[in-house]
Parts: structure tokens; C-alpha cells; sequence
């Protein structure tokens, strides 16, 4: 192991690669900070990856916490129009079913128009012509601005922003030291994952923006947070059942949301606590899977006979307040800490809390701490800046790739908005043969990436185009992408099959606790192609 | 733990495991790269359709709805149906002249067959088809099936009606637009057939035509209005008559036992098992209750079976097989089971014309290199495609049986 000093000076250190740390980085860069992003492994791998991609309205929020609710419909709004290709406006119902007391309904609108939210009640036939998967019984409806966001979208989106104002993004590159002079923070030092160096990176401010890891960096610096592991599990069925959000018009309780997320749709979540031993490996228990259905039947019940295609968990980072260590009054709003004020740690800020809705507020908010330590009075643009992708309607970019077959051409344009247009370049009947079946990626879209998108291995390749998201699971398209990078010289042939085993390796994790009936069907399929026709030796990582 | 125990959801592509056998097996797919193949014009595009309906692809109009890719599927996927259920809901169809003549088979033949020879004179013609290759988009390449002059059903009224009332078993014949207008013979031969097994063969009390050509069309309503009244008639004949629905054409069999109740909501369960086809019912009788015909001792024929796709679908291409092994003098050949390429209406449309000749072209090839008097085949369209595309007659299997008998 080599020992590297970069020269290059650094106004802010942005540690992690989630919805917050990529917005905080965005934010920055566009203030004319001097900007580098690390991240221990890909963008978008913790809580932001692994949640709903429900673009709240806040209405959920609008009886316990109008504070979450109003910040909450401001971002909806914000992020319809800066996010556009990242978002679906689906809209959402709010459904009264026969258990649950329907006077919370006026209780309800009543608190979401307080936070300005349309919250409209429908008539229950209404609701269901508009919703034909809702559950018939339901008694009352209410209407409200819900969506879905795609959180990989958004995150790559925010950091493609960032690279374009100057930012170093570095994705593998895992925190292993806080660099301190007597109570300040000067720098990072980190181990680069792929190369096995360690480098040390200096800037004047270092923001924690780990998620619930962020909990272990502060303890880098001898600080505590006290934050609280808090487990969400979630089911992706294999189709879309339902094409507007459906909630439950009650207090906020478990697996009581079901959103339309690009091809597929979800059900979640469960909340538990959880150590924080367990936070790097989540698994769904059997338990989970029994209480999502049991309840996600109730809002359609469609989903008793719809296949599922994964179960997953996700971690969000709870904090407790400061004055109350025994993590009772738990916040899920944005909690920023400037640790010189709390800890007399200089150059030092934690931004956690907070929900992918807000993550634009919350790199803000963060981003006016650094330029208030910095003196530097450039103001925020980010709530009117358009993200790139979304700079032009899909309409105008389809012109422009014409010459892709169509379902090619929209399934493209939905993951990549106007970037699509960089397809164009791509004019070889190979770009337009396809890799991943199941969600229309071809070549070309591989290909664009793997060149500019910072993809490693196929986890990352997922990330940036659904390769492998679809009902297959990898079992057609892993390893025609794996041959891609293998030829466009991501990887030798061996770190290829490497990849390829521990990519299926992930795919199975997510299948094993729901595997049964087509779903076991098709992963014994894959088992059977892979390892038996193939050849393909599963690598000691599995299990 | 709940295992979602009826987990076969009304959205059969669910259990499609992406073996991608159903593309494998696809006629068109191996000669017309624009067509995406079912898997994904159907479970894949599925999915993609109910994301948004603007997936949906044009494309899909090169299915030629042969099912063969439902019979290679180790799944049980309906997939030529999910692709043709896809193209009644979501294709933005004009309104053409030319698919409106293709599809109303039935109309089309009541105007033509009283001035047969008129019209297929003129349809012979190469100015007429001239002017229906560049008007109508039909291609000039394309031999039309002659009209008979006079309808198969006038001729029965006429001539049989009666006499054949007067058997002890009857059953009703389910004609067929083909039958009626172009080749009566071919219903003259079956009566033959029939009553040598001591059968009567009676005509439902009200036959419109099966409706396949509208629904490759695009006239669902239409399809919908005619299937309603012969499933009434079928009833009529299985339940009030107790009488089986016999038919000479795979395809019209097809479309009445699976198409109704699958693309047309038409429900058929009553009376499904009684609607067959002619070769099945006289294979089983002869088979399983012995009946005896009387053969001439004439000479040799030398046949090659040719397997209709819906043949293949039905499952029923061993019956025609095997009761043509029980003619005495057949020499039969059974020729690969391959989809000719016609595809009812779809090879007479300019667009496709290219696709339909290349899909038949290793059957024509093998056609002419056997040494046989006839190719028999179950459906009037491969024999159109056949007679046109190879220098052999095409027999349907109850003719080269009618001709055997004494």
C-alpha cells in the first residue's frame, strides 16, 4: 500500500454518494465551491436506493408533522420541475377502508389543506374508475399531488450537475480516517477500493453526509450522534398493478404505501430497529414478507396473485434529539449539526435525517453552513436550475433518436430524459441490438454508461440503466452486459466472471425471501443456464 | 408463511421465464427483422404497455397470430394472444378499404359467387391487379382463390336438405366462408364421407362467418356480433339437438373453441368440447367404434400432409395423419410441421407479401422435392399459399377420402 498526498486543494469534502451527499455536492459546485464527493462504493447504495421512490405530496405527513408535510409539497413541486425525467406524476389516493374510522378523513384533508396540500375527497367509484387495482371495498378516497421519483436517476442526475460545475466525484473510495489539527478537520484520508491505495484529500470543510453511516464517521472524530438504525423492508412486484399511489387514509403504519415505480411497483414498508452490526447486510425475514403482503393485499388485492420479483430493506438514518439519549423522540425531519458550535470541532458539518424528498433542502441548508464557514455569498439556484436529462421534453428528444426502434426509444428517453439524445451518436445496428430485455436497454445504452456515467461492475451498470431490473433478474442480460465491459476494457475476462457470479449472487439475495412459485421457476432457469450450461463457478461470497 | 398460493395472476405473461423458445420457434421473426418476436411484443412489451400504453409498436401487425410460439411455450404463456389483445386495445387503426374487403369474407362472397366467372375472370386480370396492388395495397403477385358459382348453402337447401334429415345420427357442419363461396366440393365430398359412415350432416340454423380475418383486421366489434350468433347457433345444435359441430376448416375450429373466448370475451365453455373438426370425428369413429368404409381398389396416391398452424395449436394434426394411414393405396409423406406463411389475410397485403413468401419458402422447397400427387392439408389458406407458391394441387384430407370411397 502506497501513501498518497494530493495536491489538489479542496474547498469541501463531501463524504457519501447518496440522494444528499450528490444534491450537497451539486449545491456546491454550483457556488463555485471547490468540490470533492467520496463515496465507499457506488452512488445511491444506501437508504437512497433502497426505499420507496415515492415522491411524498406530505400528506402522509400532514397530521402528525406538518413541519415534514410543508417542507415535503414544496420539494414535490420543486422537484416536478427541476427533475422532470426522474419523476412520474401519478398522483396518489389516500383510501378509507371499512376498518379504518372514517372520521380521520376530515381530519386529514383538514391538515393537508393547513400545509397546502390538494387534498381532494373523490367519491369511492370515482376512485376506482380512476384506480381500477384499488380495493373495491374502500368507503372514502382522497386525492392528492403523490409521484414517483426514481432515486438512481435523481442521484446520478445531481452528480452529473456537480462534474459539469467542477466536482470530483469518487465513487469507491471509503473514508478510513478523519484528518485533525488539534480541533479542527482538515481532510480525509481514503483507501480506494479498486487500487487498494490509500490517498489523503485536504479541504476546508469536510461534510458528513453518510446516512446512517455517517453515525461510524463522526466517531472518527471522537463526536456521537445518536442515531438509530431503523429498518424498512419492501416487495417489488414483477408489473405494474396500479398506476396512481395508493395509501391508506390512517395514522402513518406499516406496508400502508404502494407505489408505481417505472416497470414494476412496490409495497412497504415495516419499520424496526435495528444494531448497528446488521445495518451493512440487511436481509427481509420471513416475518416482513407475511405482514407487506398481508397488509399490501388490503390496498389491492391484485397483489395475492401477483408475482414478486424481489424483497429488500432499507436502513434510514433516525437521530434523536441531543437532550434525550434515550432516542424516544425520535425526528424524521433534517437535522444539520455544525460540530464546531456542538462539539468545538472545527470544519466538520453532519447533514442526516431528513427523506430523499427533502434531500434538496437538505444540501441547502448544508451547503449555507460551508459558504457561511467559507464567507462565500453566492446564493442557492438549485430549486430552479433543471437537472440535466431534464432540460427538454421527451417528445422533442424522441425526434432527435428516431432511428431507435420505439420501444427502445421510449424505455431510453424514461431513464435518461433529453441525455437520451447522446444515443444519437450511436448510429451501428449493434447499439440497437439489445442487452437487457425486460426493460429495452440496448448496446448503445451500455455502452453511454459504461463511458460517462462512472460505472465499475454490473451493480453500478443496474443503477444507471436497469439492466437486470427486470422480471429475469439478470438471467439473459448479466452476462451480455459482463461481455460488453469485458470488451470495452472495464475488466479483464476474469474480473468479468467474477462480476458476473456476484452480480446473480445480488439478484439472489433479494429473491431468496420471496422465492417461490415463478420467481423460483425462473431463478432455478438462470441456476441451471449459468451454472450448468455455462459453467460459471459461484465465487465463496455466496452463500 | 403466505406463499401467495394462487399466485397465477389474470396476467398469464407473469409465468413467462424468458427461455425465449417462443421466439425461436416464431415464423416471422426469422425472416423479418422488424418484427420483435413474442417475447417481447408479448410478456416483455406487456409489461412495458402497462408502464405506459405509448409502448405499444406498430410492429405487432407482423404477427400473423399462428400461435406457434403458444405451442413452443414450456410456460403456458398465451402469448400470441397477449399480442393480439394488444393490438385490439391499443393500435390507432384508420379505417382501410382493403382490410374492410380482406376481413368481411362472408360479404365479399355473397357478392361475388353470383357472378363468379365474371369475377374471377376479371380478378385473373393484369390491369385489375394492377389497380389492387397500388389502390389497394393487395399485392399483384398474389392468386386470388376462385368463387364458385352458386354457394354451397343454396346447392344443400336444394339438393340435400332433406335426405339428409333422415339419418339416425346427425351432426351440424360448421361450413366456412371457404366452403360456401370457393369450393362447395369440398362440402359435397365431407356429406360423402359422412353418410358412408351413416352420419347426416345438417347445416346450423344460422352460420355467420367464424370472424378470424376480422379480427386479424382490427373489426373486434364486428368479430364480437358474429361470434355471439354462431355460438347461439352451436348452442342450438349441441344442447337443444344434441348434435357435435363438425368443421373442414382448422382454422374456422380454431377461432370458434379458443379465439371467442380469449380475444372476443365470448364465452363458449357450454358447448367447446362439441365443436370439432371433420377428421377428428371420423378418425374416432372409425378408431374407436369400428365403423368400416368401403374403399375402391383403385390406384396409388401418393400424398404429403402439410400441418396447419392452428393444427398444430389444436393439437389435431395426428387425426388428419392418421385417417389418411387408414385409406388403402395412400402413400403418405408427412411433411415438416412449418407455417406456410399466408396467414388467412395477411399474405395478400403488399406489405407483407415478402415476409409471407419467405416464411413458406423452405415447405415450398420441400414440397417440390417430393415425388406425391397431392399436398392435403386441413386449411383453405395454406392451400391458396401452397397451389400458388409450388407446382402441386393441395387436397384437404375428407377429398382424397371422399375420392378413396366406393
Amino acid at each position: 500500500m502506497m501513501k498518497q498526498d494530493t495536491a489538489k486543494p479542496f474547498d469541501v469534502i463531501i463524504i457519501g454518494g447518496g440522494a444528499t451527499g450528490a444534491g450537497t455536492a451539486r449545491d456546491c459546485s454550483r457556488r463555485g465551491l471547490r468540490v470533492l464527493l467520496v463515496e465507499r462504493f457506488d452512488i445511491s447504495t444506501g437508504a437512497t436506493g433502497r426505499n420507496h421512490g415515492l415522491l411524498h405530496s406530505g400528506a402522509r405527513y400532514a397530521v402528525t408533522d406538518q413541519e415534514s408535510a410543508k417542507e415535503c409539497i414544496k420539494e414535490n413541486m420543486i422537484l416536478r420541475r427541476i427533475a422532470s425525467h426522474c419523476v412520474e406524476e401519478t398522483d396518489g389516493l389516500f383510501l378509507t377502508l371499512p376498518e379504518d374510522d372514517i372520521a380521520y378523513q376530515a381530519k386529514f384533508v383538514e391538515a393537508c389543506s393547513q400545509a397546502g396540500i390538494r387534498a381532494e375527497i373523490i367519491d369511492p367509484k370515482e376512485a376506482l374508475r380512476l384506480e381500477p387495482s384499488a380495493n373495491p371495498s374502500l368507503v372514502g378516497a382522497v386525492r392528492v399531488p403523490d409521484g414517483a421519483v426514481d432515486p438512481f436517476r435523481l442521484t446520478a442526475s445531481n452528480i452529473m450537475d456537480a462534474k459539469e460545475h467542477g466536482a470530483t466525484i469518487l465513487t469507491y473510495h471509503e473514508v478510513t480516517e478523519l484528518l485533525r489539527e488539534q480541533n479542527r478537520i482538515v481532510g480525509v484520508k481514503v483507501l480506494d477500493h479498486r487500487t487498494k491505495e490509500v490517498k489523503s484529500y485536504y479541504a476546508s470543510v469536510v461534510v458528513n453526509a453518510g446516512g446512517i453511516w455517517g453515525h461510524n464517521i463522526a466517531k472518527l472524530a471522537g463526536i456521537t450522534i445518536n442515531m438509530l438504525p431503523a429498518k424498512g423492508a419492501l416487495l417489488i412486484f414483477g408489473h405494474r398493478v396500479n398506476n396512481i399511489v395508493l395509501n391508506r387514509c390512517r395514522k402513518p403504519a406499516d406496508a400502508d404505501i404502494l407505489v408505481p415505480g417505472d416497470t414494476i411497483c412496490l409495497i412497504g414498508t415495516t419499520s424496526s430497529r435495528v444494531p448497528f452490526e446488521e445495518v451493512d447486510d440487511m436481509r427481509v425475514t420471513p416475518e416482513e414478507v407475511d405482514l407487506l403482503l398481508r397488509e399490501g393485499e388490503k390496498l389491492s388485492p391484485l397483489l395475492a396473485r401477483t408475482r414478486i420479483l424481489r424483497a429488500y430493506a432499507g436502513v434510514r438514518p433516525l437521530v434523536a434529539s441531543d437532550d434525550d439519549p434515550s432516542g424516544r423522540n425520535v425526528s424524521r425531519g433534517i437535522v444539520l449539526l455544525d460540530h464546531a458550535v456542538r462539539d468545538g470541532m472545527e470544519g466538520f458539518v453532519t447533514i442526516t435525517g431528513g427523506k430523499l424528498m427533502t434531500y434538496r433542502l437538505m444540501a441547502e441548508w448544508t451547503t449555507d453552513l460551508v459558504c457561511k464557514k467559507l464567507n462565500v455569498s453566492a446564493k442557492c439556484d438549485t430549486a430552479e436550475e433543471k437537472l440535466p436529462g431534464s432540460r427538454e421534453s421527451g417528445e422533442e428528444v424522441g425526434k432527435k433518436i428516431i432511428s431507435m426502434p420505439k420501444t427502445q426509444r421510449n424505455a431510453t428517453i424514461s431513464r435518461h430524459g433529453d441525455l437520451a439524445e447522446k444515443l444519437a451518436r450511436n448510429t451501428t445496428t449493434l447499439d440497437n441490438s439489445l442487452v437487457c430485455e425486460c426493460e429495452e436497454v440496448s448496446v448503445g445504452e451500455v455502452k453511454y454508461a459504461l463511458n460517462e456515467l462512472d460505472v465499475h461492475n454490473l451493480v453500478d451498470l443496474r443503477r444507471r440503466t436497469r439492466v437486470g431490473m427486470g422480471t429475469c433478474q439478470g438471467e439473459l442480460c448479466a452476462c451480455r452486459a459482463a461481455g460488453l465491459m469485458s470488451s470495452l476494457h472495464k475488466y479483464c475476462t476474469r474480473r468479468a466472471k467474477e462480476d458476473l457470479a456476484s452480480f446473480l449472487n445480488e439478484r439472489w439475495k433479494g429473491m431468496a425471501p420471496i422465492a417461490w412459485g415463478d420467481t423460483l421457476r425462473e431463478s432455478e432457469y438462470m441456476a441451471w443456464v449459468y451454472e450448468s450450461v455455462c459453467g460459471l463457478t459461484l465465487s465463496q461470497k455466496q452463500e | 408463511m403466505n406463499l401467495q398460493e394462487h399466485n397465477v395472476s389474470d396476467n398469464n405473461f407473469e409465468q413467462c421465464i424468458k427461455c425465449t423458445v417462443c421466439t425461436v420457434y416464431c415464423p416471422v421473426a426469422a425472416v423479418n427483422p422488424d418484427f420483435p418476436g413474442p417475447k417481447q411484443a408479448g410478456p416483455d412489451g406487456e409489461r412495458l404497455r402497462l408502464k405506459k400504453n405509448n409502448f405499444y409498436d406498430e410492429t405487432l401487425k407482423y404477427c400473423l397470430n399462428c400461435k406457434r410460439c403458444e405451442v413452443a411455450c414450456p410456460s403456458n404463456v398465451k402469448i400470441g394472444d397477449i399480442i393480439q389483445a394488444a393490438r385490439i386495445k391499443y393500435s390507432e387503426k384508420k379505417f382501410k378499404l382493403r382490410d374492410f374487403i380482406l376481413a368481411n369474407t362472408d360479404l365479399v362472397g355473397t357478392l361475388s359467387s353470383p357472378f363468379a366467372p365474371v369475377v374471377n375472370g376479371v380478378l385473373g386480370l393484369r390491369p385489375t391487379k394492377a389497380v389492387l396492388d397500388s389502390v389497394l395495397k393487395i399485392d399483384h403477385r398474389r392468386v386470388f382463390p376462385k368463387y364458385a358459382f352458386g354457394t354451397f348453402e343454396s346447392w344443400y337447401k336444394k339438393n340435400e336438405a332433406a335426405r339428409q334429415s333422415s339419418f339416425p345420427t346427425q351432426v351440424s357442419y360448421f361450413h366456412g366462408c371457404y366452403v360456401n363461396y370457393n369450393n362447395p366440393q369440398l362440402g359435397k365430398d365431407l356429406i360423402k364421407v359422412m353418410n358412408a359412415l351413416g352420419v347426416g350432416v345438417r347445416l346450423l340454423d344460422k352460420e355467420k362467418c367464424c370472424g378470424v380475418a376480422l379480427i386479424s383486421n382490427g373489426f373486434i366489434e364486428q368479430a364480437k356480433k358474429q361470434a355471439k350468433m354462431n355460438i347461439e347457433a352451436i348452442r342450438e345444435s349441441v344442447l337443444a339437438k344434441n348434435m357435435p359441430v363438425i368443421a373442414t376448416s382448422s382454422t374456422c375450429a380454431f377461432t370458434i373453441r379458443d379465439e371467442y373466448p380469449h380475444l372476443l370475451s365470448v364465452d363458449n365453455a357450454d358447448v367447446r368440447e362439441q365443436v370439432e373438426l371433420a377428421t377428428r370425428y371420423v378418425y374416432r369413429l372409425m378408431a374407436r367404434q369400428g365403423v368400416k368404409l368401403k374403399f375402391k381398389q383403385n390406384q396409388k396416391i401418393r400424398v404429403a400432409y402439410h400441418t396447419p398452424c392452428h393444427m398444430e395449436k389444436l393439437g389435431w394434426a395426428y387425426y388428419s395423419i392418421e385417417l389418411l394411414k387408414l385409406i388403402p393405396n395412400v402413400e403418405l409423406t408427412v411433411l415438416d410441421s412449418q407455417c406456410c406463411g399466408i396467414a388467412g389475410t395477411y399474405g395478400f397485403k403488399k406489405e407483407n407479401y415478402k415476409t409471407s413468401q419467405d416464411i413458406g419458402e423452405s415447405l415450398f422447397r420441400q414440397i417440390e422435392a417430393c415425388d406425391i400427387d397431392y399436398v392435403v392439408t386441413d386449411c383453405e389458406t395454406c392451400k391458396w399459399q401452397i397451389e400458388m407458391s409450388t407446382s402441386k394441387r393441395c387436397e384437404h384430407p375428407i377429398s382424397i377420402l371422399a375420392k378413396a370411397l366406393e
